[in-house]
């Protein structure tokens, strides 16, 4: 789907927040960016979106390249309108399509009752937990059926149950629209439970360190399953020595 | 704790009138409560009708500084060129005092009520192009990424996402200049006043002043903190309604 090729950004002021940086995405992947704080894993993000152009490399599209709405992008925060409803919220990007609102409003509502928030469609998000914030969030991103969802630490800022909850739904939800997601986080945990390739970032500069492939069958009972404890002690010893 | 201001406010009268009283102040230093109200009623027409004129200055003043100062808030954060152009000009509108250019807007501009608007417009500008311009930045950067993700072009981003999210600013900036386009309506009026133009509550405290008649002075006076609290929170209330109407408050 996507060949990231030797790419490396440097900012204004002499960061070097990247340097030759390469990785392919294929069609239907669930791959975990993990790195610590300032590696990087943001800057790649905004660079596969297109939000950011690259210093060195390139990124080359197998075929033709996105256009609006082939990316769905989820950031740390909700980042909802505060004064739009949950659905005004999700039908955002129809709308910027130039979609009308009462032509989108089945699929929006659709997209809302797939990430469990049916119900909820006149709710501002101020009447809205954090939790259900996020849902809102994520379901703007499906709604255009993106083929690559960018997740930049979507979770990190939930309680533990509702990351659990979230993170189970996730996956779900991956499996139905089989879309390809790229999701960055810090928690090898988190990684280890949702991703099929975790992908290992070294401290800024930040490069690919290596890589782990998960043969985890994902279920309910995941993290209670020894071969997930492995997975998580292999991540663990790999994050280890990519921080040397 | 509702009533408590207006308990205050009756105790204060009170204690005026009292003190007016008992100390035997003469009513060309300072009349009692009383006194004030009964040169009210002895010519409520024309203290209102001044008061209407002072009024209609200040909200005319008001929607041109509102317009002015939305068109030029969102002019400035469409373009770096405009902002570097327009915004030393601003700021040098807002530190210059009225009352000291008030005399050559009024030897300027010509037509007495056309100058009295534009010296309180000057003054209530301020406010509504700061704050619109400060909301106009407030979105996220994420928010301004979402947009570009998805196409969005600047004029379709300043209409869904910028324009909304500058209303809050919009409208605190509004009741702050409401209040300064009263005192603008007010300090042209007195310029003008000086120079023979009579009309407005000014002119009205400045023709008591000169022939003493210090209770008309202060039933206009009340006339004017009056009018000035009612606006405050009248505006205020409007834009709590807004906002609460758009599930911001
Ligand atoms: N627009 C920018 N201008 C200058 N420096 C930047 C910019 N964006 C990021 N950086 C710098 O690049 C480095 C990498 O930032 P990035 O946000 O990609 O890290 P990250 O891995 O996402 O970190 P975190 O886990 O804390 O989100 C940081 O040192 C950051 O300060
Ligand atoms: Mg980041």
């Amino acid at each position: 789907m996507l060949t990231i090729g030797h790419v490396g950004r440097r900012f204004a002021g002499g960061v070097e927040a990247l340097r030759d940086t390469s990785l392919r995405l294929t069609e239907g992947d669930f791959v975990a960016l993990l790195g610590p704080s300032g590696c990087g894993k943001s800057t790649l993000l905004r660079l596969i979106a297109g939000l950011d152009q690259p210093d060195d490399g390139a990124l080359t599209w197998d075929g033709r390249p996105p256009a609006a709405g082939d990316i769905g992008y989820v950031f740390q925060d909700a980042t909802l309108l505060p004064w739009a409803t949950a659905e005004d919220n999700v039908f955002l990007p129809l709308r910027l399509r130039g979609q009308g609102r009462d032509d989108a409003m089945p699929q929006v509502h659709a997209v809302l009752r797939r990430v469990g928030l049916a119900g909820f469609e006149k709710s501002r998000p101020r009447q809205l937990s954090g939790g259900m914030r996020m849902r809102v969030s994520i379901a703007r991103a499906l709604v255009t059926r993106p083929r690559l969802l960018l997740m930049d630490e979507p979770f990190a800022a939930l309680d533990e149950f509702t990351r659990h909850k979230l993170q189970a739904d996730l996956l779900e939800v991956w499996r139905d629209a089989g879309c390809t997601v790229v999701f960055v986080t810090h928690s090898i945990y988190e990684a280890a439970f949702l991703a099929r390739r975790i992908v290992l970032m070294t401290p800024r500069p930040g490069r690919i360190d290596r890589e782990i492939t998960s043969t985890l069958t994902q279920s309910p009972q995941t993290r209670l399953d020894p071969a997930y404890a492995a997975l998580v002690a292999e991540t663990t010893r790999g994050m280890e020595s990519a921080l040397q | 704790m509702k009533w408590a201001p207006a308990l205050f406010g009756l105790l204060a009268l009170a204690l005026w009138e009292a003190a007016v009283r008992i100390g035997d102040v003469p009513v060309y230093i300072l009349p009692g409560p009383i006194a004030v109200a009964s040169a009210f009623v002895a010519d409520p027409v024309g203290l209102l009708q001044s008061l209407a004129s002072t009024l209609f200055v200040t909200f005319a003043a008001l929607l041109v500084a509102a317009v002015l100062g939305v068109a030029m808030a969102v002019g400035m954060s469409a373009s770096r060129l405009a902002q570097a152009a327009i915004q030393p000009w601003a700021v040098a509108l807002q530190v210059t005092p009225l009352p000291a250019i008030a005399p050559l807007i009024i030897i300027w501009v010509g037509e007495p009520f056309a100058a009295l608007v534009v010296c309180a417009t000057i003054i209530a500008f301020f406010p509504l192009f700061a704050n619109t311009a400060t909301g106009l930045a407030s979105p996220p950067p994420e928010l301004n990424d979402l947009f570009r993700l998805y196409g969005a072009s600047r004029w379709r981003t300043m209409a869904l996402l910028r324009l909304p999210a500058a209303l809050p600013y919009f409208l605190s900036g509004l009741r702050i200049s409401g209040g300064l386009a009263l005192v603008g309506a007010v300090v042209a009026e007195l310029v003008a006043g000086t120079g023979g133009f009579a009309s407005g509550l000014a002119y009205r405290i400045l023709e008591a002043s000169f022939r003493l008649e210090m209770p008309r002075m202060f039933a206009a006076l009340f006339l004017l903190a009056l009018a000035g609290i009612l606006l405050n929170f009248g505006l205020g209330a409007a834009g709590q309604a807004i906002l609460r109407r758009r599930g911001l408050a």
